[in-house]
């Protein structure tokens, strides 16, 4: 359980804004932080795992309080147990696979967890390589086994998929999924992919100018209207072909381009880039514009 | 010859303040940091008598700082090895510390900040995560500042005057015996100077160049 509350000014390439948020989280929930670039989505990060101070605020976690500024305590970030994913990985270059895992290992802790992680994530065989011998998709993993080394209280990753291709990204979030749920940890994660959120939270905290503007499952959050579709997707619109009386939408779902039919009326509120949800009802495909 | 001496004893001291004090400049947000950096980089400008002059009053046991360090720990830094070694500590700090500073800085924050939500405390980080990183950085300090403290002159001769055998250093004792027309003994001093330089350089470099071959 984490009671986050926070305030701080923040100063983005967009002007002076100020991260003002409070919300709570249940033990082994899985979070995503959408927003902007610049609505304060890594900075709530870093204040959780101690790298940022806020100005005021309070944040206890499973009844410790790591940060309260009435009471002038602030836990660094060593004595707060969180995993943390950086968006550049952060592998220490001197060290091999295997080496930057057991970096993270605490005195006397059972080196088995290492063989573990390494094997649950597919490194076994690379773990004699140093990183700059990897592949952007193996670095992350080990960006991943190694913020899991410490048996954290929380796992903290910033936007750590958004350098890596379609394909791996895909895989990587199958990969985040299975050690969420096999380690039952808390995770927050930054992402600016809709088709992420969707897949890997349960709950979202949209984030506009240092706010929360909204705050629940992301088909609440996202979708205009309560979608009853029996499947639903999200995707992009990337081509909108006028076909006679009705409009051929290209939607990319995933790595696949799906072509829709929509009405004039729908195709309305559409554009090149909008966000969607595509969603199959009994008879035909529907496509709702997302925020 | 105190030279070689003088550089082997002065290494390991240059590293042991060097190390944290390009550590210290490279992250602090403390205001004093132009202070320091401007004194640490103070050598480079001033004439090494000037230095040495000032040492020499400092160390003298007629001010403060020489008769405490005389009367605490019976240490008499003027005329002495160790005063050359203080000296020429202080004369080589911003060829230690200029590169050294330079190379943390190059280093990505999120390096260290890994390592503290890793549980690592600063020393920790900074002996195993961010020195390992900049062994180029590392190495062109230590040949750097070696290079300067076996060239050194004028700090030496103020502080440790040109006693044989105790503070007597290559560059003087080539001066002495220029002076007084040895030239043979000069020139046998100098060859001996250039070719124990240029074998320390060029090992050093040569094993600079295979850290920074990627593996």
């Amino acid at each position: 359980m984490i009671e986050f509350a926070a305030q701080k000014a923040l100063h983005t390439a967009e002007g002076n804004i100020r991260l003002d948020v409070a919300f709570r989280v249940a033990a082994g929930e899985f979070i995503t932080l959408f927003g902007k670039s610049g609505a304060g989505k890594t900075t709530l990060l870093r204040i959780l795992a101690g790298l940022t101070e806020a100005e005021a605020g309070r944040i206890v976690v499973d009844g410790e309080v790591w940060f309260d500024s009435d009471a002038g305590i602030a836990l660094p970030p060593q004595q707060r147990k969180v995993g943390f994913v950086f968006q550049d990985y952060a592998l220490f270059p001197n060290m091999t696979v295997r080496g930057n895992l057991e970096f993270a290992l605490e005195d006397g802790q059972d080196k088995q967890l290492v063989d573990e992680l390494l094997d649950l994530t597919g490194l076994t065989e690379l773990q004699g390589r140093k990183p700059v011998a990897l592949s952007g998709g193996q670095r992350q993993r080990v960006a991943l086994a190694r913020a899991l080394a410490r048996k954290p209280r929380l796992l903290l990753l910033d936007e750590p998929l958004s350098a890596l291709d379609g394909e791996t990204r895909l895989r990587l979030q199958d990969e985040i999924l299975k050690l969420h749920r096999l380690f039952g940890i808390t995770t927050l994660i930054v992402s600016h992919d809709l088709a992420e959120v969707f897949k890997l939270a349960d709950r979202v905290l949209l984030l506009e100018q240092g706010r929360i503007a909204q705050d629940g499952k992301p088909a609440e959050v996202f979708a205009e209207h309560k979608a009853s579709g029996k499947f639903t997707f999200t995707g992009e619109v990337l081509e909108i072909a006028p076909n006679d009386v009705v409009f051929a939408v290209s939607v990319l779902v995933g790595n696949q381009i799906v072509k829709v039919i929509a009405t004039a009326e729908e195709v309305a509120c559409l554009a090149v880039g909008s966000k969607v949800m595509l969603l199959s009802k009994a008879f035909n495909p529907m496509l709702l514009p997302l925020r | 010859m105190a030279d070689f001496q003088a550089g082997g004893a002065d290494h390991p001291d240059l590293l042991i303040v060097g190390v944290p004090l390009a550590w210290w400049l490279a992250f602090t947000r403390c205001r004093l940091k132009a202070v320091a950096e401007t004194l640490v980089s103070m050598p480079l400008v001033l004439p090494p008598s000037v230095l040495g002059f000032y040492l020499l009053l400092a160390f003298s046991p007629q001010s403060a700082l020489g008769a405490f360090l005389d009367s605490q720990f019976h240490l008499r830094l003027v005329f002495s090895f160790a005063g050359l070694v203080v000296g020429s500590v202080i004369f080589s700090l911003p060829f230690m510390v200029q590169p050294l500073q330079a190379g943390f800085q190059s280093l990505p924050a999120s390096l260290a900040e890994a390592a503290y939500t890793l549980g690592k405390s600063r020393r920790q980080t900074l002996f195993r995560v961010l020195l390992p990183n900049v062994k180029p950085a590392l190495l062109s300090g230590i040949v750097l500042s070696f290079a300067h403290t076996v060239g050194e002159f004028g700090v030496v001769l103020m502080i440790g005057g040109n006693i044989p055998g105790e503070t007597r250093v290559a560059s003087i004792a080539i001066f002495t015996e220029v002076e007084s027309l040895n030239y043979a003994t000069a020139n046998f001093y100098a060859g001996v100077l250039f070719a124990v330089s240029f074998v320390v350089l060029m090992t050093v470099y040569l094993v600079n160049k295979r850290y920074l071959r990627p593996t």
